[in-house]
């Protein structure tokens, strides 16, 4: 309860609007819907709901009690403490959207920080202050394509091994729009060229990910070639901490880089907020959804920081926007340019280079083991691998999960040529103990009555 | 200069935080794949930490003063929900565990689902929408699937009121929807014989935002239903605004079809320098089966002594998924220890005081800033930037001379139906102190727009910097830094 009135002040405010009890002020309001009474719990004191709040929390697991190897798209990074004392700020968090750039310049700076930061790490030109996460960033770029070419191409190409909620988020923007997507339902063992017979001349965008859904890394070059030749635009979607150490898109011909930007600073969290990465080249920078922050000066000439190009946006254009998008992630998008800025270009190749060997290593170990191997040993992968287990993943994972190891992605949920297959995301945060720990386990799991069930029971 | 940035803060080979080397044997970096410039800033964690305190300062916030930011409700950001939000089981668990290992996010998602139902008196509840306009975009999704799958194809219009949010038609106009606007008749209403004029076999529905932006209880609400049903299109609800009705009215006993929330509007969550907010959409029952994947359900009843299981469910005509993962999962824990802490009564005291305050305010400012329509309001009204016996002042000068009073401007122009608009919302958490502060700064301005209006135009002086130049940024159009090589 937050309201500071006193009973005398709502008598002496009631006398001044010129009624004479509360209730007047709802007298528009139809009489038979008027006050409904609510069936909601008693309201709790600040030390009750703490309570009740710490209750729920211990009701789950974290990864702090369990060793984590699930990634598919969010990952358990180190987060240093720096990273949430600056997002605790009450002059950051509690602020709007930056509508009043004279009293705004914190938050317009470090958007503008966070736009010089995207652009350097993928390789781009312009970064706009972010989407909701990777999915709708994808969805956007979709947009943006379909835009650029003003309807008159209406093929997306997206691979098989986008993320598959990335996948199925374009969909779902669109369904009913006259736009055909086409590749996403191929099969995942085939790399990036098998998408190039695809491209055809009403092809708008070619959008691939970076490193893929499956960790494996690709030169795409090819690939934007073909989609160049065509005249279609080439997006790839990132994980940005893995281009601490691989070559940025914006070198092998991307127009386009999405990306979720949850592994630069940002909490697992059951899975939001995160943070939608969007950058693009300068020239399709009208047709870019979402804010955008620019520099200028103000009368005495002192450098500032405004939101700029507002008129590609929904409180100017309405139905003719670029998009219906008014927020960005503002305060996630701050996480990621104090990671950034704390790690600097060593640490976050250090981090990127940490999660490389350690995967390589617990990749190198699994496959040794009798009944598990590497999907395609030969392919490149960054932190993320495919594993075959001897027996259904779900039942590998229960098995795990009786050792307090929370094993991967089971790959048949989405892919029906991958059942059997396990996606394995190793970090910084693995130790070698508790990569061992894993090979052990799993070791242990093909063994003769080792069945989870007999665990579980 | 105010604060150098980042990039020229940079010096080459310094760090900040740094990592243990690495405990397992090092494998082969994959050749021709990797990159030679890693052109990020370099800083100690020092500079860091002074660079954006330093930034945050240049800020103003909630935290720091009084923001009648219109149709923004930027109500006080209670701080147990910071503490309890990060709590480690909330912050550290992974969104693709098994569902036994996550039932305390799960119950607590199904709970707010609940409540949210009950607040709003809505049969179904999708959490996953990242923001409002994300909402909006689902909502309206939604209207579409559920018209195709009554057979009614042809039904491609949408109804939106000129006093509607921006984000309306550009939701609208991304689902392939026609966009047509309703005018708004003399007392701010919608103009009922507009709308029954629109009303044909092509309609999907209308967009309906109540309280409109005007701050003004639609008064024909329950006519206006009627007569979108009657014509087979639904009635969608921007609850945007919400703030004014909690246990006043539940939209959906209004007739309201389906409504997307604003978390961080009505129930507390940080708006954070423009996001993350929290969208979540309710739904009559005749939608349910529209709503996007997955929704939280109870997966297997309670029994005696075990409490029910908590998982996902996809509903059997899901329009999809709109995002990754199940939203903002963060924001959701704010919203629910919010609505806990409150209960029906204290919701209910919530939209009585947003209220009051808003009339209050106008009450003391309409004699002087005209008040188009001046009714009684709800939990803001919308003045006209104009001052008697001062031709050359603007809106916009009466908002940037508040800022040399210490206060945050209302919204200005908008809506776009009230001419040099000043759109001010107070919200509850404000004293009447703060508003009496607030009125006084006003009315003295508009002595000062009188006597001396170059105060006005040449404001603000006491801000970190004047009155940008938004031309030239957009003209020059410098969008970044880089480190230097």
């Amino acid at each position: 309860m937050y309201s500071p009135h006193t009973p005398q002040e709502r008598e002496k405010m009631l006398r001044v609007i010129g009624v004479e009890r509360v209730e007047d002020l709802f007298a528009d309001v139809p009489a038979g819907q008027r006050f409904p009474a609510l069936e909601l719990p008693p309201a709790a004191t600040e030390m009750e709901a703490a309570e009740e709040l710490g209750h729920i929390a211990e009701a789950n697991e974290s990864v702090r009690d369990l060793v984590c190897f699930l990634g598919a798209g969010a990952y358990h990074h180190y987060i240093p403490a720096v990273v949430d004392s600056i997002l605790r700020r009450g002059e950051f968090y509690t602020a709007y959207t930056p509508y009043q750039p004279e009293v705004s310049q914190g938050t317009l700076q470090a958007i503008y920080e966070y736009q010089s930061l995207m652009c350097a790490l993928t390789g781009m030109e312009v970064s706009n202050a972010s989407h909701y996460d990777g999915a709708t960033a994808a969805a956007e770029a979709v947009n943006m394509a379909y835009a650029q070419f003003r309807g008159k191409r209406t093929k997306m190409v997206l691979s098989p091994a986008l993320h598959p909620h990335y996948r199925q988020t374009v969909h779902t923007y669109t369904r009913g729009t006259g736009l055909l997507v086409t590749g996403d339902d191929g099969r995942p063992e085939e790399g990036p060229e098998a998408l190039i017979p695809l491209i055809v001349e009403n092809t708008a965008l070619v959008m691939v990910q970076y490193p893929d859904f499956f960790g494996r890394i690709y030169d795409y070059t090819a690939l934007a070639e073909a989609a160049h030749e065509a005249g279609a635009l080439f997006a790839v979607s990132v994980n940005p901490l893995a281009l601490g150490m691989l070559t940025p898109p914006g070198e092998f011909g991307a127009d386009i880089v999405t990306g979720e930007g949850q592994p630069l600073g940002i909490p697992l969290a059951f899975g939001g907020p995160y943070l939608g990465i969007f950058t693009t080249r300068k020239k399709y920078v009208r047709k870019m959804a979402g804010r955008l922050v620019g520099e200028t000066v103000d009368g005495q000439g002192r450098r500032g920081y405004v939101l700029t190009l507002t008129a590609r946006e929904q409180h100017i254009r309405r139905e003719r926007a670029t998009s219906n998008i008014c927020t960005n992630q503002g305060l996630m998008a701050l996480a990621a340019t104090v990671y950034l800025s704390a790690l600097g270009a060593q640490g976050l190749r250090q981090v990127a280079e940490l999660n490389y060997h350690k995967a390589h290593y617990a990749a190198e170990r699994i496959a040794s083991l009798e009944g598990f191997s590497l999907w395609q040993p030969e392919t490149p992968f960054f932190n993320e691998f495919a594993v075959k287990c001897p027996r259904p993943v779900a039942e590998v994972n229960e098995h795990l999960l009786e050792h307090g190891v929370l094993g991967g992605y089971d790959l048949g949920q989405d892919y029906p040529t991958l059942e059997g297959y396990m996606l394995i995301a190793v970090t910084e945060m693995n130790s070698r103990e508790d990569i061992d720990l894993l090979v052990n386990i799993l070791a242990e799991s093909t063994q003769e009555g080792s069945h989870a069930r007999t665990f579980s029971l | 200069m105010l604060e150098p940035l980042v990039c020229e803060l940079s010096q080459p080979d310094r760090q900040g935080v740094g990592y243990p080397p690495s405990d397992v044997p090092l494998s082969e970096l994959p050749a021709g794949l990797t990159r030679d410039a890693l052109p990020l800033p370099e800083l100690s964690e020092v500079d860091v930490v002074r660079h954006f305190t330093r930034l945050s300062q240049l800020n103003y916030s909630v935290d720091t003063g009084f923001y009648p930011l219109g149709s923004c409700t930027m109500k006080y950001n209670p701080k147990i929900n910071e503490e309890v939000a990060r709590l480690p089981g909330f912050t550290a668990i992974h969104p693709l565990q098994p569902i036994e290992t996550v039932q305390g996010s799960l119950a607590l998602m199904y709970h707010l689902q609940e409540a949210l139902k009950e607040i709003g008196g809505f049969a179904g509840m999708t959490l996953q929408p990242a923001a409002g306009a994300h909402g909006e975009m689902t909502g309206v999704l939604i209207m579409r699937a559920y018209q195709k799958d009554r057979g009614e194809t042809q039904r491609n219009k949408i109804l939106i009121p000129d006093s509607a949010h921006g984000t309306n038609p550009a939701s609208s106009a991304m689902a392939g929807l026609k966009v047509v606007q309703l005018p708004s008749d003399e007392r701010g209403n919608v103009d009922l014989d507009a709308l029954r004029a629109e009303c044909d076999d092509t309609l999907v529905g209308l967009m309906l935002t109540n309280p409109n932006t005007l701050g003004l209880f639609e008064e024909h609400v329950l006519e206006i239903a009627e007569i979108v049903h009657a014509a087979g299109g639904l009635l969608y609800g921007d609850g945007a605004n919400l703030n004014a009705l909690l246990g006043i009215a539940r939209p959906g006993d209004l007739g309201i079809d389906v409504m997307h929330f604003n978390l961080h509007k009505t129930f507390s969550t940080p708006h954070g320098g423009g996001g993350p907010g929290s969208g979540p959409v309710g739904v009559a029952e005749h939608l349910v089966d529209f709503l996007p994947a997955p929704v939280v359900d109870i997966v297997e009843p309670a029994e005696e002594d075990i409490p029910p299981l908590y998982g996902f469910v996809t509903p059997k005509k899901s329009i999809g998924r709109v995002k990754a993962f199940h939203g903002h999962f963060s924001m959701m824990v704010r919203a629910y220890t919010y609505i806990l802490m409150h209960g029906a009564e204290g919701l209910r005291r919530v939209a009585e005081d947003a209220v009051l305050n808003a009339n209050y305010l106008m009450a003391r400012l309409k004699d002087t800033y005209p008040v188009p329509y001046g009714r009684i309001c709800k939990h803001e009204f919308v003045a006209e930037g104009k001052v008697e016996g001062a031709p050359g002042v603007r809106a916009l000068d009466i908002a940037k001379r508040l800022l040399d009073y210490g206060f945050h401007p209302p919204t200005n122009y908008f809506p776009l139906i009230v001419h040099e608009a000043l759109m001010i919302e107070p919200t509850e958490t404000e004293s009447l102190q703060t508003l009496d502060a607030f009125a006084e700064a006003l009315l003295q301005i508009a002595e000062e727009a009188r006597e001396d209006p170059d105060l006005l135009h040449e404001a603000p002086r006491t801000t970190p910097v004047g009155r940008l130049d938004e031309v030239k940024a957009a003209r020059e159009l410098v969008l970044k830094c880089e480190v230097p090589a």
